[in-house]
C-alpha cells in the first residue's frame, strides 16, 4: 500500500501505454546508437507482454479495473477502465508486438532503423495499448490518433514511390474515418453531456428513444467500419497494406483494424444497445457482404501479400456477424429466437453472449493469424525473391519448416480445426442460428469454404509447385527482397514458432480462452461491473 | 446563437465534402481543414453556449457558477493540435508524392494497384 | 527571401521569439499560454532563421536533431505522469513542491514538467516538419 492509497498492482491498468511511450522516447533519443535499438526494443516489448500478462490476470481475479487520471472524480476526469475484453486484447496486441518485434531485428536494415522504425513501432502500440484500455470516448479519439501518427511513420519507412502512393490513400481514407468518429462524439456529448464511458452507458439506457441515438449509433457504425474496412468502406485496405514492409504490413493487418473491431463492439454493444438491436440486420448484411467480398477478393489476387488483405477483410466480416444477433435484453425478444432460444435452454441475452464471444475469439484469433500469415509470407517472399504468386513456387522442398508453419496458419485462417479458427465460428454458427439467422450462418460457412480454396490457391502455389521457369515471368524486384544476407532463425522462424505455439493452444485446448471470451462478452451485455467499478470503486 | 452556429457548421460539412470528392490531392487537403475546423465548432456548439465568462475561478472562491462550459473547449483545443498536427504531416506526404509520382490526381496514382495487372496464375 | 535586411534581422526576431515563447510557457498554468502555443511560437522563429538564413544553419544550431527534441519532451511527460506513483495517488496526479529559491516562493509542479514536454514535443515535430518543408524548396 502506498501513502495516497492506492496499491502498485493499481498501476498497472497505465503501464502498458507508459512503457511504450518511455522505450518510444528514448529509442527516438538515440537516434545516433541505432546498433542499441534491438536491446532496447526487445526488453520493452517483453516488459509489454509481461504487464499486460499480469493486468489480465488481475482483472480475471478481480473483475474490472479503473483508474482516474490527475486523481479527478468519475464521470469529469478521464478513466482507464479495463474489463476482460480490454484486458484480452491489449494482451494479445503485447503478443504479437512482441513476435513482431523479434522478427524486425532480422528483417528491418540499418537505414530504416535510423528512419526510427522502432520508436514508431512503440509509439503505435502505445496508440493501441491505450485505445484498449481507456474509458474515455474522447480519450479513445485522442489514442486512435496516436497510434495513427506511429503508423504513418511506419507505413512511409523507405520511402517507395509504391509506399507513397498507398500511405496517401492510407492517410486520407484514416483521417477522415476519425474525424467521424470525432463528430459523432461530439454529438454524443451534447446529447448526454457526459464523455465517460459508463456514465454515457448509464444515460443512453434512460433516455428517450427519438431517433437521435440511433443516428449517432449509424455514424459510429461507419465511422469505425471505415476504420475495420468492413464493405463497403473497405477499398482503403487493399490500397495501402500490402505496400509498407511485411512486418509492418503484419501489425497492421493484425491489430489496425481490430482496433476499429474493438470500438464498434465497445460502443454499439456496451453504450448503445437498444440502438444496435435496430441495426442488427444492416450489420448482419454488411458482415455478409464483408466476408464474402474479403475471400471472393482472395481467390482472384496475383500476389501473395495482396491476397493476403482480401483475407483480412473476410475475418472483420466474420467478426462483425456476431453483432448482428437481434434482441439484446431489453425485452425485444422476438417469438421466434425466443422458442429456438427456449429449444436450448437459453435466451435471446444468452444467444447475444454466446455470438459475441465467438466474435471476440475470432477477433483474437485473427490478430495472431493474420500477424502470422504476413510474417511467414515475407519470410517467402525473401526467400523466392518475389511476392508475386506467378513466379513463386518450390517453396515446400526449400523450406520445410516455413511451409509447414504457414500451413498451420492457414488452416486457422480457413477456420479448420484443430486450430484457433474453429472454435469462435462454431460459436458464431451457434449464435446466429440460436438467434434464428440461418442466413448469416450459411454466409459464415461459405465464406469459411471460400477461404479455404484462397488459402490452398496460396499455398499450391508459392509452396507446392515446382518453381516456374523464371523466362515466363520476370518477378517484380523491390529493395526488401534483396536485403543483405539471410537473418538468423532466431529473427524468422522464433516469431512464428511463438505465434504458432497459441494458434495450436487455441485451438487444441480452446476452454481456457473460451471461459475469458464468455467472460468479457457478458461483462459487455451487461456493463454493470464495469460502471461499478468506475463509480465505485475508482480512485 | 447556436441555429446560427449549427447552418454554418452544415455549411461547412457541405463545402469540404465537396472538396474531398475531387480527384486532386491538394483540394482534399483544403476538405480535411474545412472538415476539422467544421468540427471543432460542432463540439463547441454541442457543450451549449450559456455565458461569456471564463471559467476561471476567483482567487478568493471555492467554487464558481454562470460561466462558460470549459470541457467542450478543451476538447477543442486538443482536436485543434491533433487536425494541426496531421494536417502538416498530409502536406508533407502529398508534397512528397506530388514530387516522387509526378501527379496529384489520383486517379493516376496507380503505383501500389497497377492498372492492367494481368490475369492471376490459373494452373499449377 | 534572402534580401539583406531579412538576413539581418532574423537572428534577432528568432532569440526574441524563442525568448518570449518560454515567457509563454512558464505563465501558462495561471493564466493564457502553455506549452502548446508556446512550442508553437518556437517552432516559427526556427521557421523564420530557415527561411532566411538557410535550413542547415538552423539545424547546426539547434544541434540535436528536431525529432529527437521531440522524443526528449514526450520523455519528460511520461515522467511528469509516472512521478505520482510515488505518491500512491492516480497516474498523472499534480504534484507541486515551493522552494524559496532567491527570496521568492517559485511553484514547480509536475503539470510544469508535462508543460514542458508538450513545448518541446511540439517545438521538436513542427520544426522538423517545416525544415523539411523549406529543404524541398530549395532544392
Amino acid at each position: 500500500m502506498l501513502p495516497g492509497g492506492l496499491h502498485a498492482s493499481d498501476y498497472l491498468i497505465v503501464m502498458p501505454v507508459a512503457i511504450c511511450l518511455l522505450f518510444g522516447a528514448v529509442l527516438l533519443m538515440l537516434r545516433k546508437r541505432i546498433d542499441w535499438h534491438p536491446f532496447f526494443a526487445i526488453p520493452g516489448f517483453l516488459a509489454l507482454f509481461v504487464v499486460d500478462v499480469l493486468l489480465l490476470l488481475k482483472v480475471a481475479a478481480e473483475g474490472p479495473q479503473t483508474m482516474m487520471m490527475g486523481s479527478w472524480k468519475a464521470p469529469f476526469g478521464i478513466a482507464f477502465t479495463v474489463d476482460m475484453m480490454g484486458a484480452l486484447f491489449v494482451t494479445v496486441a503485447g503478443f504479437v508486438g512482441l513476435a513482431s518485434a523479434i522478427y524486425a531485428v532480422g528483417s528491418i536494415n540499418r537505414t530504416e532503423r535510423r528512419y526510427g522504425f522502432f520508436p514508431f513501432l512503440f509509439l503505435m502500440m502505445g496508440g493501441v495499448s491505450g485505445a484498449f484500455l481507456t474509458g474515455d470516448l474522447f480519450n479513445l479519439y485522442v489514442w486512435f490518433e496516436v497510434l495513427l501518427i506511429g503508423s504513418f511513420g511506419l507505413l512511409i519507412l523507405g520511402s517507395e514511390h509504391e509506399q507513397l502512393d498507398g500511405a496517401t490513400k492510407y492517410c486520407f481514407l484514416n483521417l477522415v474515418a476519425t474525424t467521424l468518429f470525432l463528430i459523432t462524439t461530439g454529438y454524443l456529448y451534447g446529447l448526454t453531456g457526459t464523455l465517460n464511458m459508463a456514465d454515457i452507458a448509464e444515460k443512453a439506457g434512460q433516455m428517450e428513444n427519438d431517433g437521435a441515438l440511433f443516428t449517432i449509433a449509424v455514424l459510429f457504425l461507419v465511422a469505425f467500419g471505415m476504420k475495420a474496412a468492413a464493405f463497403p468502406l473497405n477499398f482503403w485496405l487493399p490500397a495501402s497494406y500490402h505496400t509498407p514492409r511485411f512486418v509492418v504490413s503484419a501489425l497492421f493487418a493484425g491489430l489496425l483494424t481490430k482496433v476499429g473491431v474493438y470500438a464498434l463492439i465497445r460502443v454499439l454493444m456496451m453504450l448503445l444497445p437498444p440502438e444496435r438491436a435496430e441495426l442488427a440486420t444492416l450489420i448482419g448484411w454488411v458482415a455478409a457482404l464483408t466476408m464474402l467480398v474479403g475471400a471472393l477478393g482472395a481467390l482472384a489476387q496475383s500476389d501473395l501479400r495482396r491476397l493476403l488483405n482480401y483475407l483480412v477483410i473476410s475475418g472483420i466480416g466474420i467478426i462483425m456477424a456476431g453483432l448482428a444477433l437481434p434482441a439484446a435484453d431489453g425485452g425485444l425478444v422476438d417469438a421466434a429466437a425466443a422458442a429456438s432460444g427456449q429449444a436450448t435452454g437459453a435466451t435471446g441475452s444468452a444467444m447475444l453472449a454466446v455470438g459475441l464471444s465467438g466474435s471476440i475469439f475470432y477477433a483474437l484469433h485473427s490478430i495472431v493469424v493474420m500477424t502470422a500469415l504476413y510474417l511467414a509470407a515475407g519470410m517467402a517472399a525473401r526467400v523466392a525473391g518475389t511476392s508475386s504468386l506467378r513466379s513463386m513456387g518450390g517453396l515446400w522442398r526449400e523450406r520445410p519448416g516455413l511451409a509447414a508453419l504457414m500451413l498451420i496458419f492457414l488452416f486457422a485462417v480457413s477456420g479448420l480445426p484443430p486450430f484457433s479458427g474453429f472454435w469462435p465460428k462454431v460459436a458464431l454458427v451457434r449464435g446466429t442460428i440460436g438467434a434464428d439467422l440461418p442466413w448469416l450462418a450459411a454466409m459464415i460457412l461459405l465464406s469459411g469454404f471460400l477461404t479455404t480454396i484462397a488459402s490452398a490457391r496460396l499455398f499450391a502455389l508459392a509452396f507446392w509447385r515446382n518453381r516456374p521457369a523464371p523466362g515466363e515471368a520476370p518477378p517484380q524486384m523491390r529493395s526488401e527482397f534483396m536485403a543483405e544476407g539471410e537473418p538468423s532463425p532466431a529473427f524468422s522462424l522464433l516469431p512464428l514458432l511463438i505465434l504458432a505455439v497459441f494458434v495450436v493452444a487455441a485451438g487444441v485446448t480452446p476452454q481456457w480462452l473460451l471461459a475469458w471470451t464468455d467472460v468479457a462478452a457478458s461483462g459487455v451485455v451487461d456493463p454493470a461491473s464495469y460502471v461499478e467499478s468506475v463509480f465505485g470503486g475508482g480512485s | 446563437m447556436e441555429t446560427a452556429l449549427s447552418v454554418l457548421v452544415g455549411c461547412l460539412f457541405t463545402v469540404s465534402l465537396y472538396l474531398l470528392l475531387s480527384k486532386h490531392i491538394i483540394r482534399m487537403l483544403l476538405g480535411v481543414v474545412l472538415l476539422s475546423n467544421a468540427v471543432n465548432i460542432l463540439i463547441f456548439t454541442a457543450g451549449r453556449i450559456v455565458s461569456v465568462a471564463p471559467p476561471f475561478i476567483p482567487q478568493d472562491a471555492e467554487t464558481v457558477s454562470d460561466v462558460a462550459n470549459p470541457l467542450p473547449q478543451a476538447l477543442v483545443l486538443t482536436a485543434i493540435v491533433i487536425s494541426f498536427s496531421f494536417f502538416a504531416f498530409l502536406l508533407v506526404l502529398a508534397y512528397r508524392a506530388y514530387q516522387d509520382l509526378g501527379t496529384d490526381d489520383t486517379d493516376e496514382m496507380r503505383v501500389a494497384e497497377p492498372e492492367n495487372d494481368g490475369l492471376p496464375p490459373l494452373g499449377y | 527571401m534572402r534580401t539583406i535586411i531579412f538576413r539581418f534581422t532574423a537572428p534577432y526576431l528568432t532569440s526574441l521569439m524563442v525568448l518570449f515563447s518560454v515567457f509563454v510557457l512558464l505563465r501558462g498554468h495561471n493564466e493564457p499560454g502553455g506549452g502548446f502555443i508556446g512550442g508553437l511560437i518556437a517552432a516559427s522563429a526556427f521557421a523564420i532563421y530557415g527561411i532566411a538564413c538557410g535550413v542547415a544553419p538552423v539545424r547546426r544550431a539547434l544541434y540535436f536533431h528536431p525529432l529527437a527534441i521531440s522524443a526528449c519532451g514526450l520523455f519528460f511527460a511520461v515522467i511528469a505522469g509516472l512521478l505520482s506513483v510515488f505518491t500512491g495517488q492516480g497516474f498523472m496526479t499534480g504534484l507541486w513542491a515551493f522552494p524559496a529559491i532567491l527570496g521568492g516562493d517559485v511553484g514547480l509542479s509536475t503539470p510544469l514538467l508535462f508543460d514542458i514536454g508538450v513545448y518541446l514535443v511540439v517545438v521538436g515535430s513542427i520544426t522538423s516538419i517545416a525544415l523539411a518543408l523549406e529543404e524541398r524548396e530549395s532544392d
